[in-house]
């Protein structure tokens, strides 16, 4: 594991200050990359030229404070970063970004300088040269080159965010119309909805959109397998702050893993088109101490007890009935 | 018709009279001109969606749209107009039915009948669509119409069959016309024209007319079994049938990502002439030129699954579809940097077309350069769905694609009415149009990487900021496309008569040489190409 995400992160790992109290794998709750302060630097002449910034924010998390994974006002980069495989993607991306960027300019410059060169006040007179076989084959040769150069990374990054080897236990994601269901398989096997919270309802502080009244909870720096499945129309379980994107799809069930190495709230919103409420189905994972967890876990078996197949209360609110109903579809 | 009264010295041209001329019409010039007036109409409708959503987008909160699926169905309407009936139209319908005949010196189009039931099957279609977002519930399903949501179960009214059948005609009208033009590319040349002296505007038409034959079946065969699910028990997609909601994916993209280069190959053409003939010089790099578009066109038909990175297919799959679709930056690469060396050495003059050309080369740049982000599946599974896609296909459509409509009509309406348009009021459109769409679609990138996910009437707080930018944008652009009917107004009323040739030396293609407009029959006879 370890291996493969040095891989995946292109062998910069180096030169990353390591942080006390990270994750197993020692790539949790790092600050920033090296790329990243240059992209910093250089962020004024970013935004005028193209404003991919990759870095995630141009601010340092520490491990200490719990952070939130959410976007920001006048975000233009990747939203901050809250465990490994995001990490990867904002290091890969750093990458793409200077590539990108480049050509934008040299395609940018050769414009323009063919533009003041040759204007027909300047050049009355034109060549008509149509062919070049050297620079034909150097503008076909070079752009094969520089895909080599990210393709390399970038296969390392899909087959380490593909799968996770060694998962410490599975969550099982259900998208519905229009609200989430978390199943832990590996604890106790309690079901519960994660349904948004209406604006009139928010908290001081809550985020509208964002915010939902059972998060779901996973303890930091634990690899988390996640399984999705789909019931109703397809739904795509979507948290940028943590690198995870996949699509609910009834009949299947996918598999992809995340992990959270700083603590925070890490949210996310459904990414694809589900109906009338598509805009209103958010996702939000609190990341915690293993004894919170542990905590949060022990008191969500008794609320959720209902839901433990085998253990049906007689008598149920109707949304329940239905996760039963449908939990027991499944089993 | 204004010029209508002008003494033509050609006095066989004889035209039919007005209903003639233009419900039963056979010729391709006429039938071009309806398809460009088709566009603009459908144009007037796309644009005015976009309108009321970058209103609704202006500010958090929901403004004026009812709810969510009303919101669907307009986005979903946006996307299927554009996409049908502007772009498509407008470039192949339109320029290809005025300029490939003629480019290869050909007196029409090989079938002018088919060419005829062509366009008359797009007008159905498009009111089908328009008329499907006042039943029901709409075509809420996004443009790609994925099911389950399109089903019965979740889009119980007609609108949805409205829809699918709109798509059903749009694809007929295409496939028929795809196999008129390769026929009359194939066929109808002049003595002398051989493949390799054709035009590059043809040479487009031709890749296009390929891709339309090949894809659009593929998608008409997804939308069938779509109908039959939706009203008559079939469950091709549906699981709790033995169907596979991922199986439509699959068939609709195999269509979807052709499709998006028969919306820009056409437009490559139209640059590529222009840039000739502003710069004074043959285009760099011919052959290069006509088979990167081959190449495109080819290599289009297998990359569709980078469309589908987060439905779960296998990694190993996704690592064939990223090297792949890198692939494709290749030739298009050896395009942008063609059409600069085409200028370099030239004797450039930068009137409108010229500019809208050189617009289009930044920009499709642009949005070439993040479509090779977008190509790689680690970075797409947090950009895939949000609004980063979103400007990426605006830039290389929107930016793309609708720069090359508005090049060819400032390069070509001189010869399509007999009339020239005012310089300066073309520069001002243009400058309009290009501050205006930037300043829309530029942001998106930014929403994006922040993950605002597509199809979304409200959106957290925090992404206010770059959202009134881009609705700010989308206002100058509006403004823009309103003047732009001036522009034409002022054009067909007073514009200059147009010579033949009002381009001069640099404008080498057999348009040129007909009068302006051409006379109703272009050719008494065949012209010979040395």
């Amino acid at each position: 594991m370890p291996a493969s995400l040095a891989g995946a992160t292109g062998g910069r790992r180096g030169r990353r200050a390591p942080v006390v109290g990270a994750g197993a794998f020692g790539v949790g709750g790092r600050v920033r990359s090296v790329i990243g302060r240059i992209s910093h630097i250089w962020r004024a002449a970013a935004l005028a030229v193209l404003p991919f910034l990759a870095a995630p924010g141009a601010f340092a998390q520490t491990a200490a404070q719990p952070m939130v994974g959410a976007p920001t006002p006048w975000g233009m980069g990747l939203q901050a970063s809250g465990g490994p495989i995001k990490d990867a993607i904002s290091d890969f991306n750093t990458l793409v970004f200077w590539i990108i960027v480049g050509i934008t300019i040299f395609v940018g410059l050769l414009l323009a300088w063919v533009l003041w060169r040759y204007s027909a006040a300047r050049n009355p007179t034109p060549s008509q040269t149509s062919h070049n076989t050297a620079l034909e084959i150097a503008w076909t040769v070079i752009p094969v080159l520089i895909l080599i150069v990210i393709a390399v990374p970038s296969f390392r990054l899909i087959y380490y965010q593909d799968r996770a080897r060694d998962a410490e236990f599975t969550v099982t994601v259900t998208g519905h119309q229009w609200y989430w269901n978390y199943r832990l398989p590996d604890h106790g096997n309690f079901a519960f909805d994660s349904r948004p919270v209406y604006e009139e309802d928010l908290r001081p502080g809550q985020l509208r959109n964002l915010e939902v009244d059972e998060p779901l909870v996973i303890p930091v720096g634990a690899t988390v397998r996640v399984l999705t499945q789909g019931v109703d129309v397809i739904h795509s379980f979507f948290v940028p702050s943590l690198g995870v994107q996949k699509y609910t799809i009834p009949g299947r069930t996918l598999e992809t893993w995340m992990r959270a190495d700083r603590p925070g709230t890490y949210y996310g919103q459904c990414n694809q088109i589900c109906g009338v409420n598509h805009w209103f189905m958010p996702i939000q994972i609190r990341a915690v101490p293993r004894e919170e967890f542990e905590a949060w876990v022990a008191s969500a078996r008794t609320r959720f007890a209902h839901t433990i197949p085998g253990n049906e209360a007689p008598a149920l609110a109707e949304g329940a009935a239905d996760t039963i109903r449908i939990a027991a579809a499944r089993e | 018709m204004a010029h209508a009264a002008e003494a033509h010295h050609d006095h066989h041209d004889h035209k039919p009279g007005f209903v003639a001329r233009w419900f039963f019409s056979t010729n391709h010039k006429d039938i071009g001109t309806l398809y460009i007036l088709f566009s603009l109409v459908a144009a007037i409708v796309g644009v005015g969606i976009s309108f009321l959503m970058r209103l609704e987008l202006q500010q958090p909160g929901m403004q004026i749209f009812a709810d969510g699926q009303m919101w669907n169905a307009y986005v979903s309407a946006h996307g299927l107009i554009m996409v049908f009936f502007v772009i498509m139209p407008a470039l192949i319908g339109g320029f290809g039915n005025w300029f490939v005949p003629i480019m290869i010196g050909a007196p029409d189009m090989a079938f002018p009948r088919l060419n005829n039931i062509s366009f008359w099957l797009m007008v159905p279609a498009f009111l089908l669509l328009t008329a499907s977002l006042f039943v029901g519930e709409g075509p809420g399903a996004g443009w790609t119409i994925y099911p389950p949501l399109s089903d019965n179960a979740f889009h119980p009214s007609p609108a949805m069959d409205m829809a699918l059948f709109a798509l059903h005609l749009a694809g007929a009208s295409s496939i028929l016309g795809a196999a008129n033009f390769i026929t009359t590319i194939f066929n109808m040349r002049a003595p002398g024209m051989t493949l390799h002296k054709m035009p590059l505007f043809v040479w487009s038409m031709l890749v296009t007319a390929f891709l339309l034959l090949l894809a659009v079946p593929v998608l008409g065969g997804a939308i069938t079994m779509l109908i039959t699910d939706r009203n008559f028990g079939t469950a091709f997609f549906d699981p709790a049938g033995g169907g596979d909601p991922v199986l439509f994916q699959h068939l609709f993209w195999f269509f979807g990502h052709p499709e998006v280069y028969i919306m820009i190959l056409p437009a490559f053409g139209v640059i590529s002439h222009v840039i000739s003939t502003f710069s004074k010089k043959p285009v760099f790099g011919y052959l290069g030129m006509a088979y990167a578009m081959v190449a495109i066109g080819v290599v289009g038909f297998v990359v569709w699954a980078h469309h589908m990175y987060t439905s779960g297919i296998d990694v190993d799959t996704r690592a064939y579809f990223m090297a792949a679709t890198m692939v494709i930056a290749v030739p298009t690469g050896v395009k942008i940097f063609s059409w600069i060396a085409t200028m370099w050495g030239g004797s450039l003059k930068m009137e409108t077309p010229m500019l809208f050309a050189v617009g289009f080369i930044f920009l499709f740049t642009v949005g070439g350069v993040t479509g090779v982000v977008l190509a790689n599946a680690g970075i797409t599974q947090i950009l895939h769905n949000t609004y980063y896609v979103v400007a990426h296909f605006h830039y290389v459509l929107s930016l793309g694609a609708v720069f090359g409509i508005y090049a060819g009509i400032y390069y070509w309406i001189g010869k399509m009415s007999g009339r020239q348009y005012p310089e300066k009021l073309g520069k001002i459109h243009f400058w309009l149009t290009f501050v205006g769409v930037n300043l829309t679609f530029f942001p998106m990138h930014f929403l994006g990487n922040q993950g605002m996910p597509r199809r979304y009437p409200d959106y957290p707080d925090a992404m206010w900021g770059w959202n009134l930018i881009s609705s700010v944008g989308s206002y100058i652009s509006i403004a823009s496309f309103i003047f732009f009917f001036y522009v034409m107004w002022v054009t067909l009323r007073r514009g200059e008569q147009a010579a033949p040739n009002y381009w001069g030396e640099g404008a080498t293609t057999l348009e040129w040489q007909v009068s302006s407009p051409p006379p109703f029959h272009t050719f008494d006879e065949l012209p010979r190409i040395r």
